[in-house]
């Protein structure tokens, strides 16, 4: 069954098209990835999905898991379990880890009518799942990314969505920045999620994260537009021999 | 043409305010009050004309017509809301003191309880001493009215562990509005250490002139840290002037949570060497509140330090006003002076007026200063929303860490854990059921 669908979705940023008719389609228990170059629009694809202002939708629909996408705040496509694993986590200096992890957990938990975490019960909960992303106590109680580096902070976002559990994943370049041991954390911590409940949609550049993330598809975007897609075969082919010439057949 | 206006401005309010005089009064208070008497009369009341006043207009208090409230009506006074354990309480209600003797008995070791007239008629009063009445208008119209106040003692080399707690209620709800001036001295001896909390709290319509004078000896610490909880009809113009002496620590923080006009402006001259001094504050305004932060912060001697940091939060149209100066005197070599402002607008009618102003006449020194004004960050907000965290939720817990993170520097646990709890409950009742 689909749990995501892209149909014909364009959307600009400042007045300038990016997305040019996007069409997916992901079902549940699948992965996909999409690839492509620089400017191609991967990033505009994960905001729009996840609600950004500033990116706005100039035509088409998604509808996921049975309901319009554009009809509901960000905050409530995460409680419909949406999850964007940002490709630039943002620092929150002031909040801690553990206080910015209580709110999302709870505020999931209020929108589907549960009874929210107590500190208690939430510490138990978390300690766990941060254990096997390797993260301390003492990182998670620490402000929300302030000072982590590149590799701590997608960690960190892993960890969020080992802790939301979401339906749909959305990881956006989350490979980009870390070095080998951090990559083999983070693919573990991903593919611990999969099931055949939920779905992922892993965005990347290169070929090397889906050595250890394996995809059921995988799709080029190219100019605003899905020029090819395959299955895993298609990201070694890209690996080899580049985009430019997927770049010159969709010309 | 100049004076003539200033006069019309002032008859209305200081006449009567300066009709007769406490009877039988010491010596002493009585040369001092006939200064604050004349400098009263020769200022005015403080007009956008004068610079330091640019910002702040007080001619609301001046078309309003003043009573005094004579002391004899005690009105209840509910339990203070700043969760202080086993605090040491002086409670003023309407600038007067509650239960002198009771307070004088139950003063914790090391600090003495005098009132102005006991201590005026000792030749080292300290009362006025640090008080320029020619630059505080205000400090002297409290030194012409003062009705009540106290002196506070503490022996050198005290230890004092309970916190001193000043609770002054201005309570003014039947038809009259009430004026209050009420004076306090506190002296912390040399190698002392003591935490002196203000809060103030207030209804109807009120002036409330406080004056605070405060002298830190060599080598003693002194936490002063103060919460300012008015309502919406209340005029706050507290002057507090704190004399710092070689070695010593001031921890000096100030929260601003009310809703009228107020006005906190220290003065701060660290008159030794080896001085750490923290004038921090923060402030939450919303409604039409009125946040004004004056600040004067004199390195007379070298080789000390003063930091100061004020974050504030501002909504509807409520105005915030920072004025700090730090000057560093020609013999006050190697002085590390820091002052930052950092002011979030969550409205567009809310505004700040920000006026930094560094004076250096010695050549090795740091100083520096920052002001910065702007918006919840859009990142961090789209952050915390796209972690299901609802938009009013996430701008809430922005909001709260920008400030907490300014409260956090009070040095004093229990003072630090009391001003943050209160924080967050205002915080939440500000943000419940509100599009911030």
């Amino acid at each position: 069954m689909a749990l995501l669908e892209i149909r014909d979705l364009q959307a600009e940023v400042d007045g300038k098209p990016i997305l040019k008719g996007i069409n997916l389609t992901i079902n549940a228990g699948e992965v996909h990835a999409i690839m492509g170059p620089n400017g191609s629009g991967k990033s505009t694809l994960s905001y729009v999905l996840a609600g950004r202002e500033g990116y706005e939708v100039t035509g088409g629909e998604v509808i996921y898991d049975g309901k319009n996408l554009f009809d509901l705040e960000p905050e409530e496509r995460a409680c419909e379990g949406m999850f964007l694993a940002f490709q630039y986590p943002v620092e929150i200096p002031g909040v801690a880890g553990t206080t910015f992890l209580r709110h999302a957990i709870n505020a999931k938990r209020k929108y589907h009518g549960e009874e929210e975490f107590d500190a208690m019960e939430f510490v138990r909960f978390v300690r766990g799942k941060a254990k096997s992303l390797n993260m301390s106590d003492e990182m998670l109680k620490r402000p929300v990314n302030v000072g982590f580096s590149g590799g701590e902070k997608k960690r960190n976002e892993t960890l969020q969505m080992a802790v939301l559990e979401p339906k749909m994943a959305i990881l956006d370049e989350t490979d980009s920045g870390l070095d080998i041991d951090a990559l083999r954390i983070v693919a573990d911590g991903v593919n611990a999620l999969r099931s055949e409940e939920n779905a992922m949609l892993v965005i990347t550049h290169y070929q090397r994260l889906l050595d250890y993330v394996v995809p059921d598809r995988v799709h080029v975007l190219a100019g605003g537009r899905i020029v090819r897609s395959g299955d895993k075969s298609l990201a070694l082919e890209l690996e080899e021999r580049g985009y430019a010439h997927l770049l010159e057949d969709a010309a | 043409m100049a004076e003539k206006i200033k006069d019309t401005t002032f008859s209305g309010l200081l006449t009567p305010l300066v009709s007769g005089t406490p009877d039988s009064e010491a010596a002493a208070l009585a040369t001092l009050r006939r200064a604050g008497n004349s400098a009263a009369l020769e200022a005015g009341l403080p007009s956008r004309k004068v610079e330091q006043w640019k910002f702040t207009n007080l001619n609301a208090v001046a078309r309003l017509d003043w009573s005094e409230d004579s002391g004899d009506s005690v009105s209840p006074v509910p339990a203070s809301e700043l969760a202080l354990e086993d605090a040491f309480e002086i409670t003023l209600v309407n600038g007067r003191v509650q239960g002198l003797d009771q307070l004088k008995a139950a003063a914790p070791k090391g600090v003495e309880v005098l009132t102005l007239e006991e201590a005026a008629s000792r030749s080292e009063a300290g009362l006025g001493e640090l008080i320029p009445l020619e630059l505080l208008p205000m400090a002297a119209l409290n030194t012409a009215r003062f009705a009540d106040g106290l002196v506070l003692r503490v022996a050198p080399g005290a230890m004092v562990d309970r916190i001193i707690h000043l609770r002054s209620y201005s309570r003014a709800d039947g038809e009259v509005a009430i004026a209050h001036h009420p004076r306090i001295v506190l002296q912390i001896g040399d190698g002392a250490r003591a935490d002196f909390v203000e809060s103030h709290d207030g209804s109807g319509t009120f002036l409330s002139n406080p004056v605070v004078e405060i002298c830190v000896g060599a080598k003693a610490h002194l936490g002063h840290h103060k919460i300012l909880d008015e309502g919406q009809d209340g005029f706050h113009t507290a002057s507090g002037a704190i004399s710092i002496d070689a070695a010593a620590d001031y921890d000096g923080f100030v929260l601003h949570l009310g809703k009228g006009l107020a006005r906190n402006e220290l003065r701060v001259a660290i008159n030794g060497e080896q001085v750490e001094a923290r004038v921090n504050g923060a402030y939450i305004g919303t409604g039409t509140a009125h946040i004004d932060n004056t600040t004067f912060i004199d390195h007379v001697s070298p080789k000390s330090t003063s930091r100061e940091v004020y974050k504030g939060v501002l909504a509807d149209t409520a105005r915030g006003v920072f004025q700090g100066k730090i000057l560093v005197r020609p013999d006050a070599q190697q002085t590390d002076g820091h002052q930052l402002n950092r002011a979030l607008l969550l409205s567009p009618g809310a505004e700040i007026d920000s006026k930094p102003e560094l004076e250096i006449y010695a050549d090795d020194v740091q100083c520096s200063h920052g002001a910065t004004a702007g918006e919840l960050d859009e990142d961090q907000l789209f952050y915390l929303q796209a972690r299901g965290i609802e938009k009013t939720l996430a701008r809430a817990m922005l909001v709260q860490a920008f400030l907490t993170d300014s409260v956090e520097m009070i040095q004093r646990d229990a003072v630090r854990d009391a001003f943050v709890a209160l924080l967050e409950t205002r915080l939440s009742e500000l943000f419940e059921g509100r599009a911030l």
